[in-house]
Protein backbone atom coordinates (compact mmCIF):
# COMPACT_ATOMS: atom_id res chain seq x y z
CA UNK A 1 0.00 0.00 0.00
CA UNK A 2 2.89 2.47 0.81
CA UNK A 3 3.43 4.33 -2.42
CA UNK A 4 7.21 5.61 -2.99
CA UNK A 5 6.26 8.06 -5.91
CA UNK A 6 10.50 8.25 -6.78
CA UNK A 7 12.12 4.70 -6.54
CA UNK A 8 14.01 5.79 -9.80
CA UNK A 9 15.25 8.76 -7.18
CA UNK A 10 16.52 6.41 -4.86
CA UNK A 11 18.40 4.41 -7.69
CA UNK A 12 19.73 7.64 -8.16
CA UNK A 13 20.97 8.59 -4.99
CA UNK A 14 23.18 5.33 -3.91
CA UNK A 15 24.70 5.48 -7.16
CA UNK A 16 25.80 9.26 -6.18
CA UNK A 17 26.55 7.42 -2.33
CA UNK A 18 28.42 5.03 -3.57
CA UNK A 19 30.39 7.09 -5.41
CA UNK A 20 31.37 9.16 -2.82
CA UNK A 21 32.26 6.47 -0.58
CA UNK A 22 35.13 5.69 -3.26
CA UNK A 23 36.54 9.10 -2.27
CA UNK A 24 36.41 8.61 1.27
CA UNK A 25 39.29 9.23 3.64
CA UNK A 26 40.67 6.35 5.74
CA UNK A 27 40.13 8.56 8.93
CA UNK A 28 37.35 5.87 10.49
CA UNK A 29 34.35 6.08 11.22
CA UNK A 30 32.18 9.22 12.51
CA UNK A 31 29.39 8.53 14.78
CA UNK A 32 27.04 11.22 16.51
CA UNK A 33 24.74 9.41 19.00
CA UNK A 34 21.99 12.04 20.73
CA UNK A 35 20.08 11.09 24.22
CA UNK A 36 16.93 10.26 23.19
CA UNK A 37 15.32 8.95 26.60
CA UNK A 38 12.12 10.58 27.97
CA UNK A 39 14.62 13.20 30.06
CA UNK A 40 16.83 13.81 26.98
CA UNK A 41 13.16 14.19 24.51
CA UNK A 42 11.66 16.54 27.60
CA UNK A 43 15.04 18.94 27.19
CA UNK A 44 14.92 19.33 23.24
CA UNK A 45 17.05 16.01 22.45
CA UNK A 46 14.46 16.39 19.64
CA UNK A 47 15.67 19.94 18.26
CA UNK A 48 19.46 18.82 19.05
CA UNK A 49 19.29 15.92 16.62
CA UNK A 50 16.96 17.96 14.35
CA UNK A 51 20.03 20.68 14.08
CA UNK A 52 22.40 17.60 13.26
CA UNK A 53 20.39 16.35 10.88
CA UNK A 54 19.57 19.32 9.35
CA UNK A 55 23.45 20.59 9.35
CA UNK A 56 24.55 17.31 7.20
CA UNK A 57 21.87 18.44 4.44
CA UNK A 58 22.62 21.96 4.31
CA UNK A 59 26.28 21.68 4.47
CA UNK A 60 26.10 18.30 2.52
CA UNK A 61 27.89 16.38 5.14
CA UNK A 62 29.06 12.60 3.66
CA UNK A 63 29.83 9.85 5.96
CA UNK A 64 28.80 10.84 9.37
CA UNK A 65 26.52 8.06 11.19
CA UNK A 66 23.82 9.53 13.34
CA UNK A 67 22.07 7.64 15.90
CA UNK A 68 19.92 7.76 18.86
CA UNK A 69 20.22 5.73 22.51
CA UNK A 70 18.45 6.25 25.51
CA UNK A 71 18.98 7.69 29.28
CA UNK A 72 22.67 7.48 30.58
CA UNK A 73 21.98 7.85 33.61
CA UNK A 74 22.66 11.69 33.44
CA UNK A 75 19.49 13.14 32.76
CA UNK A 76 20.23 16.70 33.91
CA UNK A 77 22.80 17.27 31.73
CA UNK A 78 20.33 16.60 28.87
CA UNK A 79 20.50 16.75 25.77
CA UNK A 80 23.27 14.55 25.79
CA UNK A 81 25.33 14.15 22.18
CA UNK A 82 28.37 11.75 22.35
CA UNK A 83 30.99 11.99 19.43
CA UNK A 84 33.10 8.72 18.62
CA UNK A 85 35.39 9.45 15.38
CA UNK A 86 37.56 6.13 14.52
CA UNK A 87 39.20 4.48 17.22
CA UNK A 88 39.10 7.26 19.33
CA UNK A 89 37.38 7.15 23.11
CA UNK A 90 33.86 8.33 23.01
CA UNK A 91 33.44 12.36 24.38
CA UNK A 92 29.99 13.26 25.65
CA UNK A 93 28.68 16.44 25.24
CA UNK A 94 26.30 17.79 27.90
CA UNK A 95 23.03 20.47 27.63
CA UNK A 96 23.42 20.51 24.05
CA UNK A 97 21.30 23.50 21.87
CA UNK A 98 20.95 23.49 18.50
CA UNK A 99 23.63 26.09 18.24
CA UNK A 100 26.22 23.74 20.29
CA UNK A 101 25.29 20.79 18.21
CA UNK A 102 26.45 23.05 14.89
CA UNK A 103 29.94 23.61 16.69
CA UNK A 104 30.03 19.61 17.66
CA UNK A 105 29.77 19.30 14.10
CA UNK A 106 31.75 21.93 12.53
CA UNK A 107 34.38 21.13 15.34
CA UNK A 108 34.82 17.95 16.81
CA UNK A 109 33.11 16.09 14.02
CA UNK A 110 34.68 17.72 11.34
CA UNK A 111 37.86 19.08 12.65
CA UNK A 112 38.95 16.93 14.95
CA UNK A 113 39.10 19.32 17.75
CA UNK A 114 36.99 18.16 20.77
CA UNK A 115 34.73 21.70 21.53
CA UNK A 116 35.92 21.39 25.48
CA UNK A 117 34.14 23.85 27.26
CA UNK A 118 30.67 21.68 26.73
CA UNK A 119 31.91 17.84 27.97
CA UNK A 120 30.46 16.07 30.52
CA UNK A 121 32.52 13.74 32.86
CA UNK A 122 30.38 10.30 32.83
CA UNK B 1 5.91 17.70 27.04
CA UNK B 2 4.80 19.67 24.64
CA UNK B 3 3.81 18.03 21.67
CA UNK B 4 2.14 14.50 20.86
CA UNK B 5 4.89 13.97 18.47
CA UNK B 6 7.41 14.20 21.22
CA UNK B 7 5.19 11.63 23.50
CA UNK B 8 5.35 9.20 20.35
CA UNK B 9 8.76 9.58 19.96
CA UNK B 10 9.08 8.74 23.63
CA UNK B 11 6.63 5.41 23.64
CA UNK B 12 8.77 4.31 20.75
CA UNK B 13 11.99 4.57 22.22
CA UNK B 14 10.54 1.92 24.69
CA UNK B 15 9.50 -0.06 21.65
CA UNK B 16 13.48 0.04 20.63
CA UNK B 17 14.33 -0.99 24.05
CA UNK B 18 12.01 -3.95 24.30
CA UNK B 19 14.65 -5.52 20.80
CA UNK B 20 11.58 -4.72 18.66
CA UNK B 21 12.59 -5.54 15.19
CA UNK B 22 9.39 -3.69 13.69
CA UNK B 23 7.39 -1.00 14.78
CA UNK B 24 4.48 0.81 13.80
CA UNK B 25 2.86 3.96 14.38
CA UNK B 26 -0.25 4.95 13.79
CA UNK B 27 -2.24 8.52 14.17
CA UNK B 28 -5.64 8.41 13.29
CA UNK B 29 -7.97 12.05 13.41
CA UNK B 30 -11.23 11.65 13.02
CA UNK B 31 -13.03 14.92 13.15
CA UNK B 32 -16.77 13.32 12.72
CA UNK B 33 -16.15 11.31 15.93
CA UNK B 34 -14.32 14.12 17.58
CA UNK B 35 -11.33 11.55 18.51
CA UNK B 36 -7.64 11.38 17.88
CA UNK B 37 -6.56 8.16 18.58
CA UNK B 38 -2.71 6.96 18.21
CA UNK B 39 -1.11 3.29 18.70
CA UNK B 40 2.83 2.21 19.03
CA UNK B 41 2.81 -1.44 18.43
CA UNK B 42 6.05 -3.70 18.71
CA UNK B 43 7.27 -6.88 18.09
CA UNK B 44 9.48 -6.81 20.98
CA UNK B 45 10.10 -9.06 23.96
CA UNK B 46 7.08 -8.25 25.41
CA UNK B 47 5.85 -7.92 29.25
CA UNK B 48 3.61 -9.44 32.05
CA UNK B 49 -0.03 -8.85 33.15
CA UNK B 50 1.74 -7.30 36.04
CA UNK B 51 4.53 -5.43 34.46
CA UNK B 52 1.98 -3.87 32.59
CA UNK B 53 0.15 -2.89 34.99
CA UNK B 54 2.14 -1.84 36.64
CA UNK B 55 4.11 0.09 33.93
CA UNK B 56 1.95 3.25 34.33
CA UNK B 57 3.21 4.13 37.71
CA UNK B 58 5.90 6.28 37.44
CA UNK B 59 8.06 4.47 40.00
CA UNK B 60 8.24 1.46 38.03
CA UNK B 61 10.95 1.61 35.13
CA UNK B 62 12.80 -1.14 33.40
CA UNK B 63 15.59 0.49 33.24
CA UNK B 64 18.72 0.68 35.63
CA UNK B 65 19.90 4.07 34.65
CA UNK B 66 18.14 6.07 36.81
CA UNK B 67 14.48 4.75 39.18
CA UNK B 68 11.70 6.26 37.91
CA UNK B 69 9.84 6.34 34.01
CA UNK B 70 7.59 9.04 33.32
CA UNK B 71 7.06 8.58 30.01
CA UNK B 72 3.71 6.13 30.16
CA UNK B 73 2.70 7.59 33.31
CA UNK B 74 2.66 11.21 31.46
CA UNK B 75 0.99 10.64 28.48
CA UNK B 76 -1.33 8.70 29.97
CA UNK B 77 -2.82 11.51 32.66
CA UNK B 78 -2.30 14.04 29.24
CA UNK B 79 -5.27 11.60 27.47
CA UNK B 80 -7.24 10.97 30.92
CA UNK B 81 -7.49 15.35 31.14
CA UNK B 82 -8.76 15.22 27.57
CA UNK B 83 -11.89 12.97 27.63
CA UNK B 84 -9.34 9.93 26.20
CA UNK B 85 -7.33 6.86 27.95
CA UNK B 86 -4.23 5.02 27.38
CA UNK B 87 -4.04 1.08 27.47
CA UNK B 88 -1.44 -1.01 27.10
CA UNK B 89 -1.38 -4.79 25.65
CA UNK B 90 0.49 -6.99 26.37
CA UNK B 91 2.31 -10.44 26.55
CA UNK B 92 6.30 -12.09 26.85
CA UNK B 93 7.46 -12.91 23.78
CA UNK B 94 4.43 -11.31 22.04
CA UNK B 95 5.22 -8.01 21.78
CA UNK B 96 3.26 -4.98 22.90
CA UNK B 97 0.58 -2.25 21.84
CA UNK B 98 0.05 0.97 23.38
CA UNK B 99 -3.07 2.94 22.58
CA UNK B 100 -3.57 6.65 23.57
CA UNK B 101 -6.79 8.27 22.74
CA UNK B 102 -7.82 11.86 22.98
CA UNK B 103 -10.92 13.80 22.47
CA UNK B 104 -9.15 16.19 19.46
CA UNK B 105 -11.03 19.40 20.04
CA UNK B 106 -10.63 19.27 24.13
CA UNK B 107 -8.90 22.86 25.04
CA UNK B 108 -6.22 21.06 26.99
CA UNK B 109 -5.09 18.51 23.83
CA UNK B 110 -1.50 19.04 22.78
CA UNK B 111 -0.52 19.41 19.13
CA UNK B 112 0.48 17.03 17.13
CA UNK B 113 3.31 18.91 16.54
CA UNK B 114 6.26 17.48 14.50
CA UNK B 115 5.47 14.54 13.27
CA UNK B 116 7.69 14.14 10.09
CA UNK B 117 10.60 14.93 12.54
CA UNK B 118 9.61 12.45 14.96
CA UNK B 119 9.19 9.64 12.44
CA UNK B 120 12.34 10.94 10.63
CA UNK B 121 14.81 10.41 13.56
CA UNK B 122 12.95 7.12 14.71
CA UNK B 123 13.92 6.12 11.15
CA UNK B 124 17.63 7.59 11.09
CA UNK B 125 18.40 6.74 14.54
CA UNK B 126 17.36 3.69 14.81
CA UNK B 127 18.19 1.96 11.48
CA UNK B 128 18.16 -1.65 12.48
CA UNK B 129 14.44 -0.97 13.42
CA UNK B 130 11.79 -1.73 10.76
CA UNK B 131 9.28 1.17 10.80
CA UNK B 132 6.00 1.55 9.93
CA UNK B 133 4.00 4.64 9.68
CA UNK B 134 -0.02 4.93 9.05
CA UNK B 135 -1.80 8.73 8.91
CA UNK B 136 -5.09 8.87 8.95
CA UNK B 137 -7.30 11.78 8.41
CA UNK B 138 -11.08 10.83 8.32
CA UNK B 139 -11.01 8.63 4.91
CA UNK B 140 -7.94 9.94 3.86
CA UNK B 141 -4.76 7.59 4.65
CA UNK B 142 -0.99 8.11 4.40
CA UNK B 143 1.86 4.94 4.95
CA UNK B 144 5.37 5.30 4.97
CA UNK B 145 6.91 2.09 5.46
CA UNK B 146 11.16 2.80 5.78
CA UNK B 147 11.60 -1.15 4.79
CA UNK B 148 11.07 -0.45 0.79
CA UNK B 149 14.01 2.90 0.76
CA UNK B 150 16.29 0.31 2.85
CA UNK B 151 16.23 -2.29 0.80
CA UNK B 152 16.67 0.31 -2.46
CA UNK B 153 19.49 1.72 -1.01
CA UNK B 154 21.19 -1.78 0.34
CA UNK B 155 23.72 -0.83 2.69
CA UNK B 156 24.07 3.11 2.01
CA UNK B 157 23.79 4.71 5.44
CA UNK B 158 20.59 6.67 5.83
CA UNK B 159 22.28 9.77 7.67
CA UNK B 160 23.92 10.33 3.96
CA UNK B 161 22.66 13.73 3.31
CA UNK B 162 20.76 13.05 0.40
CA UNK B 163 19.15 9.93 1.97
CA UNK B 164 17.89 12.33 4.48
CA UNK B 165 16.56 15.00 2.52
CA UNK B 166 14.67 11.88 0.66
CA UNK B 167 13.10 10.63 3.56
CA UNK B 168 12.20 13.94 5.06
CA UNK B 169 10.70 15.22 2.50
CA UNK B 170 8.61 11.48 1.64
CA UNK B 171 7.15 12.06 5.30
CA UNK B 172 6.59 16.29 4.75
CA UNK B 173 4.46 15.64 2.15
CA UNK B 174 2.40 12.69 3.01
CA UNK B 175 1.45 14.21 6.26
CA UNK B 176 1.09 17.48 4.50
CA UNK B 177 -1.33 16.10 1.82
CA UNK B 178 -3.96 15.01 4.55
CA UNK B 179 -3.53 16.52 7.27
CA UNK B 180 -6.09 19.46 8.54
CA UNK B 181 -3.95 20.83 11.13
CA UNK B 182 -2.13 24.26 9.89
Amino acid sequence: MPTIKSIDDLKRIREEALKKQGMKSASGQKQIIVGMGTCGIAAGARDTMKAILEKIEKDNLSGIIVTQTGCIGVCEMEPIVQVQIGDAPKITYGKVTKDIAARIVDEHVLAGIIVKDHIVNI
Amino acid sequence: MKEISLHLLDIAENSIKANASHVTISIDENTLEDRLTMSVKDNGKGMTTEMTQKIVDPFTTSRTTRKVGLGIPLLKAAAEMCNGFLTITSQPGAGTELIVQFQRSHIDRMPLGDVAGTILHLVIGSPATHWTFKYKVNDKEFEFDDQIIKSELDGIPLSEPMVLSFIRNELKAGISNISINK
